[in-house]
């Protein structure tokens, strides 16, 4: 009987906070039908802002996941001075706030900024291009897969892999052998939470794309950018998109999290 | 840490006069004002809501139970532009329940619970998991009511983690930008936050000043996340005396 009070609360502020929306979100999209919500996510635009947002989170992630596995097993398996100072640093995106970071990608990179004048002077332009977006994103999804791996690494400890070497295996091999099959759900875990960061990043990418439409425009700026413009279908219609993206991410996660608690 | 030298070398070009200006700019300080009132009611309500949350998912048993758990997660996995997106489709203009709270204070509130809600649920959940519930038995066969059990048995073993979410919560809530920028209509003075206002001046191009306020908002949220962490210890250290 005690209980009830207490389902009841956690309950309605789920629904308050969370679930309501989002359906609503959903149910306006198609409030007329599915023709202008399925026309407001394949203008022109639209499009190239999809294929922006999977180019920068295909070459993201897979930058990150190697980084991240790297990173990960430098914290665990070497010693090296700094090494407490590389473990939080590999944290310092998620204290960080996304327009503080594309400030400081900005700072560093544009015309007047640290490598800006170099980068001029060879024709690569970062800032408001694809490859200011692409650093801002590797650098905000930075840290998923590492901290997923390193706990993972820790718990397994270096007994296999010590009696791999011993047998003869190189460094290589051990690893590809041992340690990956044995990480490999984290890695997963890691990865799937890292697209989703990957592709949901505004404020950041806000910050240095510059909001050229057609053309730095992304998923999420897409989004702001119709709503802005009161074309409320191709902000609704592109959010579900989004939102269908993350219910995916969702159901990834929950596949792979049980595996790895029950390793 | 490149990108973050570059930061505090912008913002020191101007030297500390210049520094102290840019922060001591009345918009700035109300934007700065408005979002550590914001953050830290966040937490407190995060701390409370998000402990009610864990506990029923844990020690409750109701259909749906399941898909309940999978979509605290939603947040995380959901671009933030969106979050901001469907607040504002329930409790903006046209809403369907008729409450109207966009461009107001609440509306930055309840963004900002939106994207920080998993935190403390996710923190609190394992501890929750693994609390022996024999302590709790051993109270109450002792004659202790709940509330007695609640305040002397679970709320010491919670109160570390519920901690932890605490400052995952208030680092996401005094930086968060694409849920804040669509609901808050970002009225200078009113509703405009810190990041939003950053935002503002990159764009009118003044980066020294936004570089100025990031770098206030980076110590206001090093210094909070220091001081959470030694709380932290202390009660837990506290708890084994």
């Amino acid at each position: 009987m005690r209980r009830w009070p207490l389902r009841i609360v956690g309950l309605s502020y789920l629904l308050v906070v969370l679930a309501a929306p989002v359906g609503l979100v959903f149910y306006r999209a198609f409030e007329h039908g599915l023709g202008p919500a399925w026309a407001a996510v394949t203008t022109p635009e639209a499009k190239h802002a999809f294929y922006l947002t999977v180019l920068i989170a295909a070459i993201a992630v897979p930058a990150n996941t190697i980084f991240g596995v790297i990173c990960a097993l430098a914290i665990v398996r070497q010693r090296f001075p700094g090494k407490g100072v590389m473990n939080a640093l590999v944290d310092l995106p998620l204290a960080l706030s996304p327009v503080v970071v594309g400030l400081a990608f900005l700072l560093l990179y544009s015309r007047t900024g640290w490598f800006g004048s170099w980068l001029t002077d060879r024709g690569i332009q970062v800032v408001f291009a694809l490859p200011g977006m692409i650093l801002v994103t590797i650098f905000i999804s930075l840290p998923f897969v590492v901290r997923e791996v390193v706990p993972v690494l820790r718990e397994i400890g270096t007994d296999q892999e010590q009696a791999a070497a011993t047998l003869g295996a190189s460094g290589w091999q051990t690893f590809r052998r041992v340690t990956l099959p044995a990480i490999r759900w984290a890695i997963a875990y890691g990865v799937v939470l890292t697209t989703a960061r990957a592709l949901g990043e505004f404020g950041a990418v806000s910050v240095i794309s510059g909001h050229v439409v057609g053309r730095t425009e992304t998923m999420t700026l897409h989004v702001e950018a119709q709503y802005q413009q009161f074309d409320y279908v191709g902000a609704y219609s592109a959010s579900v998109v989004l939102a269908m993206i993350a219910i995916a991410t969702l159901v990834a996660m929950t596949l792979f999290k049980p595996k790895e608690e029950t390793r | 840490m490149l990108p973050l030298a570059a930061l505090v070398w912008k913002s020191s070009k101007a030297g500390r006069g210049g520094f102290w200006e840019a922060i001591s700019d009345p918009q700035a300080v109300a934007a700065l004002k408005l979002t550590l009132v914001v953050s830290v009611a966040v937490c407190l309500i995060n701390a409370v809501m998000g402990t009610i949350v864990a506990w029923i998912l844990i020690r409750d048993r109701f259909p749906g139970q399941g898909v309940v758990n999978a979509i605290i997660d939603l947040p995380f996995a959901l671009p933030t532009i969106v979050a901001g997106l469907t607040l504002l489709a329930l409790y903006g203009p046209n809403g369907p329940v008729g409450v109207n709270i966009a461009f107001s204070r609440t509306a930055i509130l309840l963004a900002l619970l939106f994207v920080t809600l998993p935190f403390v649920i996710r923190t609190v959940q394992p501890v929750l998991l693994e609390l022996d519930r024999e302590m709790e038995e051993a109270a109450a066969s002792l004659g202790a009511g709940p509330f007695t059990t609640f305040r002397h048995i679970i709320f010491p073993n919670l109160f570390p983690a519920v901690l932890s979410g605490v400052a995952l919560a208030f680092a996401r809530a005094i930086g968060e930008f694409g849920a804040v920028v669509l609901i808050s209509g970002n009225l200078p003075f009113k509703t405009e936050v810190a990041s939003v206002f950053i935002f503002g001046r990159i764009e009118s191009g003044d980066p020294a000043g936004a570089a100025a306020v990031s770098v206030l908002i980076l110590v206001i949220t090093f210094v909070v996340l220091l001081g959470i962490g030694a709380l932290r210890r202390w009660v837990t250290r506290h708890d084994r005396a």
